[in-house]
């Protein structure tokens, strides 16, 4: 057992967990944030991204353990009383069908929004499509998926 | 274990607020005259917001009881052997190991085969068919532990002779798997010795794997007597049920299985879940705790089925013009070591072998070959795809055998009319809606394709690496389950005495928007607002013997059977109303959430409590099922479906003719759909569709290497497309005149699987991008999946 403290969505979450625990175990079986999804278990389909001290990180990647003090958002942690403006862009763009990528997508979308601000790019549809090769999706074919972090991009 | 953290509250729940939504029953007023998410609006999918939120609750999402165990699947290393001895005691001695299940411990019959030929063990007995056959279960207090522990077991084999693929099977004599099926009319062979020309060919066409985003899971809780609750993923909860009985030993009505979402389905969920099912409640009555049961991608990809490959033998006879005068083909199927659905899958291969053209005298064969590899099922198009890339190939034949633009020969053998007689399909059934050669003319016009065409013959004239080609292909798709029983439906509706309507039907939502379609049918009905309507998950409880959601018939069948309890209460309260306000029953109206009776306007929360308190009944079940529809396997002749549902697409693509790369310029879609319930989710639908299709004849191949072990078994070697992929301009239109000329939900036509078929235009725009390499002189030879590596060798062998 290690014991594990770090911030999630800006609350204090602790606990002892055996070592070989993957984030997204302790996000999902441990803080009960089922919002983070597994989806192919080897860090290859991206539904399981969140922020860890904001960037995306595949959560299946990575043991809770090495995240001492860091500072995770996942899903549940974007809105603020009201929708993130990349929430209102899934939901206005139709971006989801099934909806188990989406939560990985929501947090890849911003990651790259604030990454290509930070450096004074200009994020064009081919940035979203290159961005986006670490999250895959089944349903949609991505066309309202870029649609909706085009458009987030624009608000945020 | 954990604590949650000082403020002993799990993080981000304070924040799991709903949306700005009404809450606010029915009470009319607002003036507004118009309900909030009738049919025929863009109305958004009912979980999205919980969706983007991370709140929408998958079956691993919901909360364990205390003492949860796990189950895992130990799976076979052979593609056929005899099992000599199965030691399972360092599984059982394992960390964390409760026992371990195996055939010995089916209280019932050890079988989930779904069509009832009692070929497909939920463990195996005595010998293994493919490589990845659960052999046993292991059950854990951790799913780590579990998944740890199934590695362990010593198995010895003595191997047996495999065989892996179609044509290896029918070579090496293997049986079928399900009785064959031959769709025949007029004299082929004849017509074929008279035709001037005939070309005979071979393709062979890959299968897919469903790659959903949430992978198998079933999570099963023990009650009373014989009872068990079974969470599942499954898009046919109710043959759960009956698998899950099947294996128990029990009584269907001891066994409820429920499902409010599935993370994608497209046909790997219809059969493929009832083996996880009936494990995780065979190990929850053992035990008599919860158990869950979630193979790795890995193991859901090896040891479930996937779409079937084909070896499709034909030969077409045509004239001058091209104009089709006999086909006949053969379509031999990888059906894998147990039938499953291997029957229908294979019959709709042959079901679509025309695709949208007359054929005046065709023999069709289906051969559904036994292979020791894992059970093909369904998927998205049901053997149809398979079907319809056969028959655009046979067009593709004969366009470049006649020098012609292939688009000319699709017209000259596109379906005719009852004048013409041309309108008759190879298993006897007319094309009465034919609106192909609209949906194709108007597509030509927006697509701008006979000067792209032009454009794409100069660019490739100039001789350079990089080559291009454009196709324009069409697809007509049979709408209704080819067993006819499957078309039926129910659903059950309540009214609550506060106005407020509880909505169940037997279809399950896997992300294409059935449950919000089928709201929108009571929305309608009843004039509420749809945010009055709460959808509930699918069980077997409420709604018994329902069929798969399959068949892109959810909202065909499911819509139907709701609006009919919709209008069994609103009958009623329309009674009602028309004897207390004393007036005759035509002067009560349901509008935008009132009910003006009379001169009265009374909103339709009153009149539900005025109705409750006069006991007049606000519950309705309701039913459905498909009229018009028969068919006599025996014969091959009927009428399978009740409409067919049309589209066509037109990609340009660009291919390096030095490494067979290369990529999807644009793509300009024209489907119909009928008049559309909600046109938002059906585009969706449309262009998930397309890239899907696109995905199979492109990237997506999967591998076996010589001992049957499936080498492609995650995204890691196995590659869907990406954003990256999509084509750079894409254009999607729904034909917005098109009504379906039968009595449909709303005159709405199917969508889940038609647009699939689409994708078949970026294969037939790489084969021609590859055949000016001879200068169109010839057809490519050119299989499916068209990987790089694929279309450089097909380069190669027109270099030749």
């Amino acid at each position: 057992m290690t014991s594990v403290t770090m911030t999630v969505n800006g609350k204090a979450a602790s606990g002892d967990v055996p070592g070989e625990t993957l984030l997204s175990d302790f996000l999902r079986e441990h803080l009960r944030l089922t919002g983070t999804h597994v989806g192919c278990d080897t860090s290859q389909c991206g539904a399981c991204v969140v922020h860890v001290d904001g960037k995306a990180v595949k959560s299946c990647t990575v043991l809770a353990a090495s995240l001492d003090g860091a500072e995770v958002t996942t899903v549940e942690g974007l809105a603020n009383g009201e929708l993130h403006p990349m929430q209102v862009a899934f939901n206005e763009n139709h971006g989801l069908q099934c909806g188990f990528c989406t939560p990985g997508m929501i947090m890849s979308g911003i990651d790259m929004i604030n990454r290509y601000k930070a450096e004074g790019k200009e994020l064009t549809d081919d940035a979203i499509r290159h961005e986006l090769e670490g999250n895959i999706c089944r349903c949609t074919g991505y066309h309202n998926i870029v649609r909706s972090i085009k458009d987030a991009a624009a608000s945020m | 274990m954990s604590d949650l953290g000082t403020s002993g509250e799990p993080a981000g729940t304070e924040q799991r607020r709903d949306p700005p939504a009404p809450r606010q029953l029915a009470r009319g007023g607002g003036g507004a005259t118009a309900i909030r998410g009738g049919v025929h609006t863009d109305l958004h999918h009912d979980s999205a917001i919980k969706h983007v939120t991370g709140r929408a609750e998958y079956c691993d999402d919901i909360v364990e009881p205390v003492g949860t165990l796990h189950a895992y699947l130990g799976l076979s290393t052979r593609a056929h052997a005899k099992i000599i001895d199965l030691d399972l005691s360092a599984v059982r001695a394992a960390p964390g190991v409760v026992g371990v299940l195996t055939a010995d411990d089916v209280p019932g019959v050890n079988d989930v085969s779904p069509t009832g030929r009692d070929d497909e063990p939920v463990f195996a007995e005595g010998k293994v068919e493919f490589w990845g056959q659960p052999v046993f279960a292991v059950v854990a207090e951790s799913r780590d532990a579990a998944r740890r522990a199934a590695r362990l077991a010593e198995i010895a084999y003595e191997d047996l002779p495999h065989v892996l693929d179609p044509q290896s099977a029918r070579d090496a004599g293997m049986p079928y798997v399900t009785p064959p099926l031959t769709l025949k009319r007029g004299e082929a062979a004849e017509a074929m010795a008279r035709a001037k020309h005939r070309i005979k060919g071979r393709f062979n066409v890959g299968g897919q794997d469903h790659l959903y985003l949430e992978g198998h899971i079933a999570f099963a809780m023990p009650g009373e007597d014989d009872d068990v609750i079974v969470h599942s993923s499954t898009q046919h909860p109710t043959e759960a049920q009956h698998m899950v009985a099947h294996v128990l030993g029990v009584a269907s009505n001891a066994v409820t299985v429920n499902v409010r979402r599935m993370g994608g389905g497209f046909g790997g969920k219809e059969t493929q879940m009832n083996l996880f099912c009936a494990v995780a409640a065979l190990a929850a009555k053992r035990w008599n705790r919860a158990v869950k049961i979630r193979p790795d991608r890995d193991d859901d990809m090896s040891a479930t089925g996937k779409r079937h490959d084909f070896v499709v033998d034909y030969e077409v006879g045509f004239d001058d013009e091209g104009r089709i005068a006999a086909v006949t083909g053969d379509f031999a199927a990888r059906c894998g070591f147990s039938s499953d659905l291997s029957g229908p899958v294979t019959d709709r291969a042959l079901f679509h072998a025309d695709n949208a053209y007359y054929y005046p005298d065709v023999l069709l064969n289906s051969h559904p070959m036994k292979t020791n590899t894992v059970s093909n099922t369904a998927f998205r198009g049901f053997g149809g795809p398979q079907g319809v890339i056969a028959a655009e190939r046979i067009i593709e034949e004969i366009a470049y055998h006649r020098g012609l633009d292939s688009l000319e020969v699709r017209k000259r053998n596109f379906y005719g009319d009852a004048e013409d007689g041309r309108n008759v399909t190879p298993y006897h059934q007319r094309v009465e809606d034919n609106i192909a050669p609209r949906i194709v003319a108007e597509l030509e016009q927006s697509a701008d394709y006979r000067a792209r065409r032009r454009a794409v013959l100069d660019w490739n004239a100039k001789g350079g690496i990089v080559r291009k080609g454009i196709a324009l292909t069409p697809v007509k798709f049979g709408i209704s389950f080819t067993a006819t029983w499957y078309n039926q439906a129910g659903a059950l509706l309540h009214i609550y005495s506060d106005g407020s309507i509880h909505l169940n039907h037997g279809g399950t939502e896997m992300g294409q928007g059935l449950n919000t379609k089928v709201a929108q049918v009571v929305a309608e009905e009843l004039q509420v607002d749809v945010d009055h309507i709460k959808i509930t998950r699918t069980t077997t409880e409420k709604v018994p013997n329902t069929s798969a959601t399959a068949a892109s018939s959810g909202s065909d069948l499911n819509g139907m059977a709701a609006l009919d309890a919709a209008r069994q209460i609103k009958e009623r309260l329309t009674a009602f109303a028309a004897e207390r306000w004393q007036t005759d029953e035509s002067q009560v109206r349901f509008i935008a959430n009132n009910v003006r009776i009379g001169g009265e306007t009374v909103p339709f929360a009153d009149l539900v409590r005025e109705a409750y308190m006069a006991r007049i009944h606000l519950s309705a079940a309701g039913f459905y099922k498909t009229p018009k529809i028969h068919w006599d396997r025996a014969s091959g002749k009927g009428r399978p479906f009740y409409y067919y549902a049309y589209g066509a697409a037109c990609s340009e693509v660009s291919v390096d003719t030095l490494t067979g790369e290369y990529r999807v310029e644009r793509t300009d879609i024209l489907h119909d759909v009928g008049r559309s319930l909600n046109p938002i989710i059906d585009k969706g639908q449309v262009e998930g569709a397309f890239i899907q299709g696109m995905g199979w004849l492109t990237t997506e191949e999967l591998w076996w290497d010589d001992k049957g072990r499936l080498r492609t078994h995650a995204p890691s070697t196995y590659k869907i497309p990406l954003a990256s992929d999509r084509p750079r301009i894409f254009n999607v239109e729904l034909a917005s005149w098109s009504e379906n000329r039968e009595r449909t939900i709303k005159r709405s036509k199917a969508v889940g699987e038609p647009p699939f078929m689409l994708g078949i235009s970026v294969f037939e725009a790489l084969s021609h991008a590859v055949a000016s390499i001879a200068d169109y002189q010839t057809c490519p030879r050119l299989d499916a999946p068209a990987t790089p590596e694929r279309v450089l060798m097909a380069i190669e062998r027109l270099r030749e």
